[in-house]
């Protein structure tokens, strides 16, 4: 990992040399796992605006941002735990817990927004750390936990709110503040909104949190390796508590997020966010295995989920081939990741 | 409405906690009994829905709760885990015929529950359809179901007579585009229908020419998406109609959830003045009809469905009365009443002050 003396780098230098090209497109890969869904992200655009010219518009590029925002928060949490070789199926059913809890003090109780936002994220935060410590302590697999607390988030969050709608005018303005727009080049032009500068802050932060401090660092290795890493002096479990509440934070977050995007708090919202979170960061090149990836491969792979849905719909192509793409490209991403670890080995 | 909105979080959590009571949280003020044998000479019914979460099956619940008090019938509720949900109302019609009921009434979840109503038939119970006839339709007793195709006429008269002439450049937000579902296409079909837009195939959305003449001027269809019935589904659906048609001044939408989200997403583009229809007159739907936000939506009566029902079970138990379709339809028509503050000549309507007194949720 590290190169700081010169004949090391010579070695390596020479190594390098005598690879072969599949080799070196392997090595590529091992070292910048972003780059192979940016390539593919560039050829969906390059391939759907070639079928219908209006998918390169501003105003439907920015559409196509605004529509992964949700699932590219979500599987910024989903991430972590799988850096951790964990999985989490609970992404959903804490995001509409949130909501469903933030909106409902609001509608019923008429607690001020900014309380009711931050119980959202509070919730978010506990019932992350709930399945931390399922995961950490009663040393449950994150499969199991996640599928059971799925169960019971949901449950709770349909029996609390009845399961029925709240409409964004019972909501106090803060709570879908992240729906408002904001047009940089005047009315009736392309905008973005307030949730996607919020989504776009989440992946700088913890972008910047997994590349550049001594956490993210353990979370990699913990991940990778976490027998080595107890035996390195990292404290494993707690790493582990730390990444499912960092994840139950962002889900909590994204519950604010999807208010503004839906215009109210529903029940009923992101059916499938717990595959569509997984998908994203499988796409975006982070392995299931644990230890290597991160944010920016995910924030691709949720971008090219969504340009497939948005490019082939303007193609007026049957929404099928959507899915079936998707399919093809997650066996493919976990393809390329065992083959690179195999070449590794 | 439910009671659980008004518990605290504690409460919630108490009931959670205790795992196998979620279904008691639910209501298990079935008439005492919870489901038992239907002990003495008491009638026994069962209400299924599709699943217990939706307003809409909620207030059908409430409706068939208040009926069997009225009635002195002892009545089981139970539900599918969520819509689609088949084995779990297998279950429960087996649970029913079981407890030797005199019968059951059921929204079904699919043709998966056909030959589990074809048991309980068999085995003498009287089974009545709410909200969505099974198919074939002769598979229940009867059904209790809003007319969908009169649904969707309706608000598509309303919106021939607010066009008057002009071009109608149409958005369509359906339910699904991977399932075909009854409620879907009826509505769809229905719509375009009352606009005087000939669907060809009346089972089948999506199918008719993507330009023409409506009655009185010329049309175009933009697209057909999927908006799953929630919020976030209609505003992505939007969305991808107007990236194909900014011009879009005509929006369809399957339900009153999907249109608060096809509003926001028109709101966001900048696109005022659009025409937005859609069905349920659910009181958050209503309101929107007064709001603004829907120009005209298409009441359904679910509580009357499930009162209708229960009485129906009563009534043939005490002296073998049955009900009978509605002229011309395979179904007894529980009615549908188009909620619009702007009246159109020629199409009958309500104000939305005078829905709100009758909506449900």
């Amino acid at each position: 990992m590290a190169t700081t003396s010169a004949p090391t780098g010579a070695a390596q230098e020479l190594a390098k040399r005598r690879q072969t090209p599949a080799q070196r497109v392997q090595h590529v890969l091992h070292s910048y796992p972003a780059v192979s869904p940016a390539v593919i992200l560039v050829l969906a655009v390059v391939v759907f605006t070639a079928l219908n010219p209006n998918f390169a518009q501003p105003n439907a590029l920015s559409l196509l941002v605004q529509q992964t925002a949700v699932v590219a928060a979500l599987a910024i949490g989903q991430t972590l735990i799988i850096l951790t070789a964990g999985i989490d199926l609970s992404v959903g059913a804490i995001t509409i817990l949130a909501t469903m809890l933030s909106a409902t003090l609001a509608s019923e109780n008429g607690l001020p927004g900014i309380l009711c936002l931050l119980v959202g994220v509070l919730v978010g935060v506990g019932a992350g750390a709930l399945n931390g410590l399922l995961v950490t302590r009663v040393n449950l697999p994150p499969f199991i936990v996640t599928l059971g607390t799925l169960s019971i988030f949901t449950a709770i969050a349909l029996l609390y709110s009845g399961g029925q709608s709240i409409q964004d005018d019972e909501l106090p303005g803060l709570l879908n503040w992240t729906g408002e727009a904001i047009r940089p080049f005047g009315p009736g032009s392309f905008y973005i909104t307030t949730g996607v500068l919020v989504v776009a802050l989440l992946y700088v932060v913890v972008g910047f949190a997994l590349s550049q401090s001594a956490w993210g660092r353990h979370v990699y290795a913990v991940g990778d390796d976490p027998e080595g890493s107890r035996l390195a002096g990292i404290q494993v479990k707690r790493v582990l508590l730390s990444v499912y509440a960092a994840a139950g934070l962002i889900y909590g977050i994204t519950a604010w997020v999807l208010i503004g995007r839906a215009g109210a708090a529903s029940p009923n919202a992101i059916t499938d966010a717990n595959l569509a979170s997984i998908t994203a960061v499988v796409i975006g090149g982070t392995s299931l295995f644990g230890g290597r990836g991160g944010v920016l491969g995910t924030l691709l792979g949720a971008l090219i989920v969504q340009s497939f849905a948005s490019g082939l719909s303007l193609a007026g192509v049957d929404d099928q081939f959507r899915v079936l793409a998707i399919g093809v490209l997650v066996i493919v991403a976990v393809s390329v990741d065992q083959w690179i670890r195999k070449v590794k080995a | 409405m439910t009671k659980f909105r008004h518990r605290g979080p504690a409460a919630v959590l108490a009931c959670v906690a205790a795992v196998a009571t979620v279904a008691a949280c639910g209501g298990n003020d079935a008439g005492g009994s919870g489901g038992g044998g239907g002990g003495g000479d008491q009638v026994a019914v069962s209400l299924i829905t599709k699943d217990s979460t939706n307003p809409f099956f909620v207030a059908m619940q409430e409706g068939a709760r208040a009926e069997a008090e009225k009635d002195g019938v002892d009545l089981t509720i139970g539900a599918g885990k969520e819509d689609g949900d088949e084995q779990g109302q297998v279950q429960l019609i087996e649970n029913a015929i079981a407890g030797g009921q005199k019968g059951i009434i059921i929204t079904p979840n699919g043709p998966g529950v056909n030959s589990a109503i074809e048991k309980a038939r068999d085995a003498g119970l009287y089974v009545i359809a709410l909200d969505t006839p099974p198919d074939p339709a002769d598979t229940v007793d009867i059904t209790f179901a809003t007319d969908n195709f009169k649904a969707g006429e309706l608000i598509g008269q309303w919106t021939k007579g607010q066009l008057a002439g002009k071009p109608a450049t149409i958005a369509l937000l359906d339910l699904f585009n991977d399932k075909v579902v009854s409620v879907d296409y009826n509505r769809d079909q229905g719509f375009l229908t009352g606009m005087g837009i000939d669907t060809k195939d009346k089972q089948k959305n999506g199918d008719e020419a993507a330009t023409g003449n409506y009655d009185g001027g010329t049309y175009t269809i933009v697209c057909n998406e999927p908006t799953g019935g929630a919020e976030d589904g209609g505003r992505t659906a939007m969305e991808n109609c107007l990236t194909k048609n900014p011009g879009i001044n005509v929006v369809y939408t399957i339900n009153e959830p999907a249109a608060t989200g096809a509003y926001n997403a028109l709101k966001a583009a900048g696109s005022t003045g659009a025409l937005i229809v859609s069905v349920d007159g659910g009181c958050d739907g209503v309101k929107e009809v007064t709001d603004g936000v829907i120009g005209a939506t298409s009441q359904q009566y679910p509580l009357k469905m499930a009162e209708l029902g229960v009485k129906a079970i009563a009534d043939y138990a005490a002296d073998g009365t049955e009900p009978t379709t509605s002229p011309g339809l395979d179904f007894y028509d529980t009615g549908v009443a188009l909620v619009t503050d702007q009246p159109v000549d020629g199409v009958e309507s309500i104000t939305s002050a005078d829905a709100s007194k009758i909506c449900w949720g």
